[in-house]
């Protein structure tokens, strides 16, 4: 037994070196070369990164792109990773997060023949983004705020919960947005809010937010909103075990609890990703900040087939004035 | 004789290695790719081109430390799981006093900043130490304890007091705190944001490798290591150096801001470090808790890490994780058996010396 | 003769670079009590393994009533009804006697419970036949060791065996304990069981044994009746020389008092009283002996004396300088030097050379150590090559670690270390405890080497017979107190045994 075992591993690897040799490495036709890198953890978290994933996606099916990405272990596999893209003979590079922001901006001006976007890029003062470089904002402030309302006018016990991921200004933004909403739609209401922990691992910390979310519902709390990447997911855990309602983030999140979301806040990463590469496609990339508010509807929230019964008409029509009356400008959604 | 013994405690390890290489490649052959094409992007990528190896030493650089701090409170019968937690107080203390001390110039600044990252290492460690001196208070948990309070110190510090708008880090530091990256001299590792800290790492490990064995601080140290009571018996005061070991631990696990805040970011970033204070414990391991086994480790590491990097686009991320657990295990497996062998020879060669058997 | 019910025949046994067993032959006849001697590593316990089935031998032939058997492993040894009692304890100390007993053979009522009440009774039965008194409900922990080894022996005794080998037996026991061992194992021998007896006391042996078999260096040197022979003799096998078995004292001049103990009270680590108010004064030039049971306080008397335990009530004066409570390292350098009674935990660092134990405790000063706490290596390895010619330790090699050494050796670097600091007194704990009779002559010499230079030597020891040849005087220690201070001179061995187990107590009811 003992001699077997690696004999037998090396005529595995064997019989794998020459299959291995029959297959060639695919030369790929493509419309466009695009590679992508996630952030650390952040495909699969069915929200935010798997948006992005999801416009890469259709970009290969409707326009024939080509595409790779990449995951990153640590931080500095972020650099690494752009590097690593820019250095292949790829168009155009995307960074998915605003992580990135520092690092795409340094290769974005060491490969200037090459194109790169990065999704919630940090506009710095003192720092110009090179024309090669897509920044795609959104204006989650803005979205938080509708669905905030929307909370506020449904809210049976007028309490509210916030479930952030990691504590940080980003996230904030989040926040901020909901409870002016809320404040708009109902001035009794109280907002408890909760933030799942100060690392990274609070995008993805389930079991953390079951638990903020539970002792939310369990002090009165019947609408839950989060924002914390898949740690959400346990808070549509624990409201479906307390039959009361959470409000999705990013992507359309009704299939990850059907009958408990009351609605999604979405961030259409997706559209940003599929609008930028075809945009690139069609010779007329443009660099520097693209903003994605509810004008350009790049922020929204869910309503249809799924949700209408938990919505009522004059809610609707309520929150519908609320938005109009934002993209006109006349209601300034605070970010911070 | 003992020479062949000393070959085969350095060759286990690497034979360890290549196996666990090989069941790796069962793992790349389950998921339908060729493991052959597979290692050979791995290592093409990282010790095919000056880019690659520069990638390499930069990961392993952090490595070195805190691999470094836990074989260094190892070899004194401490267990120190804090490193994490005391690189990011070092770090930001380097980071702090390199962005408010901003007048001086850089010949003071540096090694300003360097002492900064150990002080703080020092006193993030020092506190576990003075408790388990004192009160008898288990390390282990005390150190893990001292992780969540430094993360959420930190973060709490950076959110409310120190983040550039929109962000989760510092301002940047003195330009003149900035440690040169080595693509100034050597243009070919150009991209690569390997810098001098590579170098104080190997002094580091150095250092350690002499205070251990060449001083009677580190006799003192490995007794107590070894064997606490005789230790005490022979006058050495314990309670000291269990603080003396973990303050020294936690300062080289503090140098880790050297690489990253003033050698490459030249900011402190919340989260940055990710998880490199947990792997020192497994690049120790794997070192056998001596300086150069260290460093054999952290790059090994260093090497999968930024190799894993490269295969990603063929293979997913989970497998290049699967593969350093794999590499883990089976040096840990294969380290005990090996030692006990080893162990018996030695003992059996005395035993002829003494005209006798196995002890009774 | 009656029926050779072990006979071992040319048995070899090979490990790497060292043959153990040389071409044995051992017997042993049905119902004798036969005695297995020779130093620490000539091989007496390899060939009680091989025949136990723990190791399996090279060569050789092994016959168990005239049969061939092949002792592949314990299991088959236990089946020919070989059992063997070992040194170190196989106990479960939260299980009862009972449940230790019957640990892999309990029976069963039915098909999975234990029962309970047929162990019992059969340990209760095995208990009365052969005089083994013990309560198979009481739990391991609570029992004295004496009565664990008794444990040991029921368990053997359960399994069936009719060969018990027993493997140094009386190492952990006291004079009292030794003589019920003897007792009992004279009644195994009335029920027609067989001992083999492994152990290196020459008076044991000559006290308890039938026939004597020698062993030296993997070779038996001798087989010999026990009435025979003389203690001498077998020494002189043993050792492969002349050995003085009776120590040798010249007069010494005593002087001032080195060491003054007052009403000293101390915690053991349980936190129960151990010291109960000890007094005691040594002068220069005597060594003064304490003897008592184990546990009686004597461990942490030393303890206390080295800066190791703190002292709750009482004082310490040395050379009239006060030392209560000081640092370990504050009383080694007012001059004493301490032979721990546990070398391996105490006295070693195990995994550290020969040349780097030979530094502990002054590891720190120079000339060991230089400027910047560089150490000196060659100072140290100079010292090294220096103490192992003068202590004779062996092998010479200042490299090894200390932990290959045989237990003589380890206990040579010691006295070696201890002595080197030139000290005014020495504090010698079991100072020859698991150490061959080449190694304990020698200590002892070194013992008394101090005495006649005009230093103070306290020597605490279980051995009544060490304590009663080396001491000018001798203190009894019985729970916490001194309970007398005898003349070794005018005093019998038997009446300082009374005082050990409380004066007032009876000796051995057994006997």
């Amino acid at each position: 037994m003992r001699k077997t075992f690696p004999i037998g591993l090396v005529l595995l690897l064997t019989i794998a070196l020459i299959l291995g040799c029959a297959r060639k490495e695919e030369e790929v036709e493509a419309t466009l070369r695009v590679g992508l890198v996630f952030d650390v953890g952040g495909r699969g978290d069915k929200s935010f990164n798997d948006s992005a994933y999801r416009g890469l996606e259709k970009a290969k099916e409707d326009l024939g792109i080509y595409y790779e990405y990449i995951e990153p272990g640590e931080g500095s596999d972020r650099e690494s990773g752009l590097r690593m893209l820019a250095y292949q003979n790829f168009d155009l590079i995307f960074g998915i997060g605003f992580m990135f922001s520092d690092d795409i901006t340094h290769i974005a001006r060491e490969f200037p023949e090459k194109k790169f976007a990065c999704v919630d890029y940090t506009v710095q003062p003192g720092r110009e983004i090179p024309s090669n470089l897509a920044a795609l904002k959104f204006r989650e402030e803005e979205g938080s705020y509708l669905v905030g309302a929307l909370a506020g006018l449904l809210t049976k016990t007028n309490k509210l919960g916030f479930v952030g991921g990691m504590d940080i200004p980003l996230i904030h933004r989040f926040e901020s947005g909901y409870k002016a909403g809320v404040r708009r739609a109902n001035p009794k209401a109280t907002i408890l809010v909760g933030y799942a922990g100060v690392t990274g691992e609070a995008f993805k910390n389930p079991a953390k937010g079951k638990e903020i979310a539970l002792s939310q519902y369990g002090q009165g709390v019947d609408i839950v909103y989060h924002a914390s990447g898949s740690t959400g997911l346990g808070v549509f855990e624990a409201a479906r075990e307390k039959k009361v309602l959470a409000i999705g983030v990013d992507s359309d999140q009704y299939h990850e609890a059907p009958g408990y979301i009351l609605t999604s806040m979405v961030k259409r990463v997706n559209n940003s990703v599929y609008n930028t590469i075809k945009d690139t496609i069609a010779g007329q990339f443009k660099g520097g900040v693209h903003i994605f508010g509810l004008k350009e509807d790049g922020v929204g929230y869910v309503y249809d087939e799924n949700n209408r019964d938990l919505i009522p008409d004059e809610v609707r029509k309520k929150v519908e004035e609320l938005k109009a009356q934002i993209i006109a400008g006349e209601i300034e959604v605070p970010r911070e | 004789m003992i020479k062949r013994e000393k070959l085969l405690e350095i060759f286990t390890p690497l034979l360890a290695v290549i196996a666990a290489f090989l069941v790796g490649g069962i793992f790349i052959l389950i998921i339908g790719q060729n493991p052959i094409f597979i290692y050979g992007k791995l290592f093409s990528g990282t010790l095919g081109n000056p880019y690659g190896i520069a990638q390499v030493l930069f990961k392993a650089t952090p490595l070195i430390f805190t691999g470094l701090a836990v074989a260094f409170a190892f070899r004194a019968g401490l267990f120190n799981i804090g490193c994490e937690g005391q690189l990011y107080i070092g770090s930001f203390l380097a980071a702090y006093l390199g962005f408010t001390l901003v007048g001086l110039p850089g010949f003071l600044l540096i090694p300003l900043c360097i002492l900064g990252g150990m002080v703080g290492g020092a006193l993030w460690a020092g506190i576990p130490g003075i408790l388990k001196a004192k009160r008898g208070a288990h390390e282990v948990i005390t150190t893990i304890m001292m992780n969540f309070i430094a993360l959420a110190l930190t973060n709490y510090l950076i959110v409310r007091y120190f983040h550039m708008p929109e962000t989760v880090h510092t301002q940047s530091i003195a330009l003149v705190a900035r440690i040169p990256r080595l693509s100034t001299i050597f243009p070919k590792f150009s991209g690569s944001p390997l810098n001098y800290s590579f170098f104080l790492a190997l002094l580091a490990c150095f250092i350690v490798y002499y205070i251990l064995w060449k001083t009677s601080l580190g006799y003192e140290l490995r007794a107590v290591g070894l064997s606490p009571s005789a230790s005490e018996y022979g006058g050495i005061n314990i309670p000291k150096s269990v603080i003396l070991t973990m303050a020294i631990s936690g300062a080289l696990a503090g140098l880790v801001g050297v690489n990253y805040v003033m050698g490459y970011k030249y900011y402190f970033e919340q989260g940055f470090a990710g998880g490199v204070g947990f792997m020192g414990i497994a690049v120790a391991l794997l070192g056998r808790n001596t300086p150069i086994g260290v460093i054999l480790a952290a790059l090994l590491f260093g090497l999968l890490s930024f190799g894993g990097l490269i295969i990603n686009a063929y293979v997913p991320k989970e497998l290049v994780e699967i593969l350093q657990a794999i590499v883990i295990i089976f040096v840990i497996a294969s380290s005990k058996p090996f030692r006990d062998y080893i162990m018996k020879l030695k003992k059996k060669t005395l035993a002829q010396g003494i005209a006798g058997t196995s002890k009774e | 003769m009656t029926e050779r019910v072990v006979e071992m025949r040319h048995i070899t046994k090979r490990f790497p670079r060292v043959v153990a067993n040389d071409d044995v032959n051992f017997r042993v006849h049905s119902g004798e009590i036969h005695a297995l001697v020779g130093e620490n590593g000539a091989g007496k316990s390899t060939l009680m393994k091989i025949l136990y089935g723990l190791y399996q031998k090279d060569g050789g032939q092994i016959l168990i009533r005239g049969k061939e058997i092949d002792l592949s492993s314990p299991s088959v040894a236990i089946e020919q009804g070989i059992g063997m009692v070992h040194q170190h304890f196989m106990l479960i100390p939260p299980f009862t006697v009972a449940e230790n007993v019957i640990l892999g053979r309990e029976p069963k009522r039915g098909k999975i419970f234990n029962d309970r009440k047929k162990a019992t009774q059969d340990i209760r039965g095995l208990s009365k036949r052969y005089g083994l008194i013990i309560d198979p409900e009481a739990k391991i922990q609570d029992l004295s060791v004496g009565l664990q080894q008794r444990v040991e022996i029921i368990k053997v005794l359960y399994r069936g065996a009719e060969i018990l080998i027993m493997d140094e037996p009386t190492a952990v026991l006291t004079p009292q304990e030794v003589e019920e061992l003897f007792t009992i194992m004279h009644s195994l021998k009335r029920e027609g069981k067989t001992i083999i007896f492994i152990t290196h006391k020459l008076k044991e042996v000559r006290e308890i044994s039938d026939w004597v078999t020698v062993m030296r260096d993997g070779r038996v040197v001798g087989v010999v009746k026990t009435e025979e022979t003389t203690e001498e003799e077998l020494a002189r096998f043993m050792v492969g020389r002349e050995v003085l078995l009776k120590v040798e004292k010249g007069p010494s001049q005593i002087g001032e008092v080195v060491l003054r103990a007052k009403d000293l009270e101390a915690l053991s680590d349980r936190g129960l009283p151990t010291l109960k108010g000890v007094s005691f004064e040594i002068r220069a030039g005597e060594i003064l002996g304490i003897a008592g049971v184990e546990g009686n306080g004597q461990t942490e008397l030393v303890e206390v004396l080295t800066g190791l335990r703190k002292v709750k009530k009482g004082r310490i004066v040395l050379g009239g300088k006060e030392v209560t409570n000081a640092s370990p390292r504050m009383i080694f350098e007012s001059g004493v030097a301490h032979i721990p009674e546990d070398r391996h935990k105490r006295g070693l660092i195990l995994e550290y050379s020969v040349e780097d134990n030979l530094i502990l405790g002054h590891h720190y000063k120079p000339p060991v150590r230089k400027r910047l706490l560089r150490l000196n290596f060659k100072r140290i390895s100079e010292n090294a090559r220096n103490l192992i010619k003068r202590f004779d330790i062996r092998p010479a090699n200042k490299e090894l670690l200390v932990s290959s050494l045989s237990g003589g050796n380890q206990q040579k670097v010691i006295v070696a270390r201890e002595l080197s600091r030139h000290p005014w007194l020495l504090i010698a704990s079991q100072p020859t405890r698991g150490v061959d009779i080449g190694a304990i002559e020698f200590i002892h010499k070194k013992i008394l080497e101090e005495r006649e230079r005009g230093k103070a030597v306290l020597l605490v020891s279980a051995e009544l017979s060490e304590v009663m040849s080396l001491s000018d005087r001798i203190l009894v220690m019985y729970e916490g107190r001194i309970v007398g201070e005898v003349d070794p001179k005018k005093t019998k061995e038997e009446e300082i045994g009374l005082m050990m187990t409380g004066a007032t107590q009876q000796v051995a009811s057994s006997k």
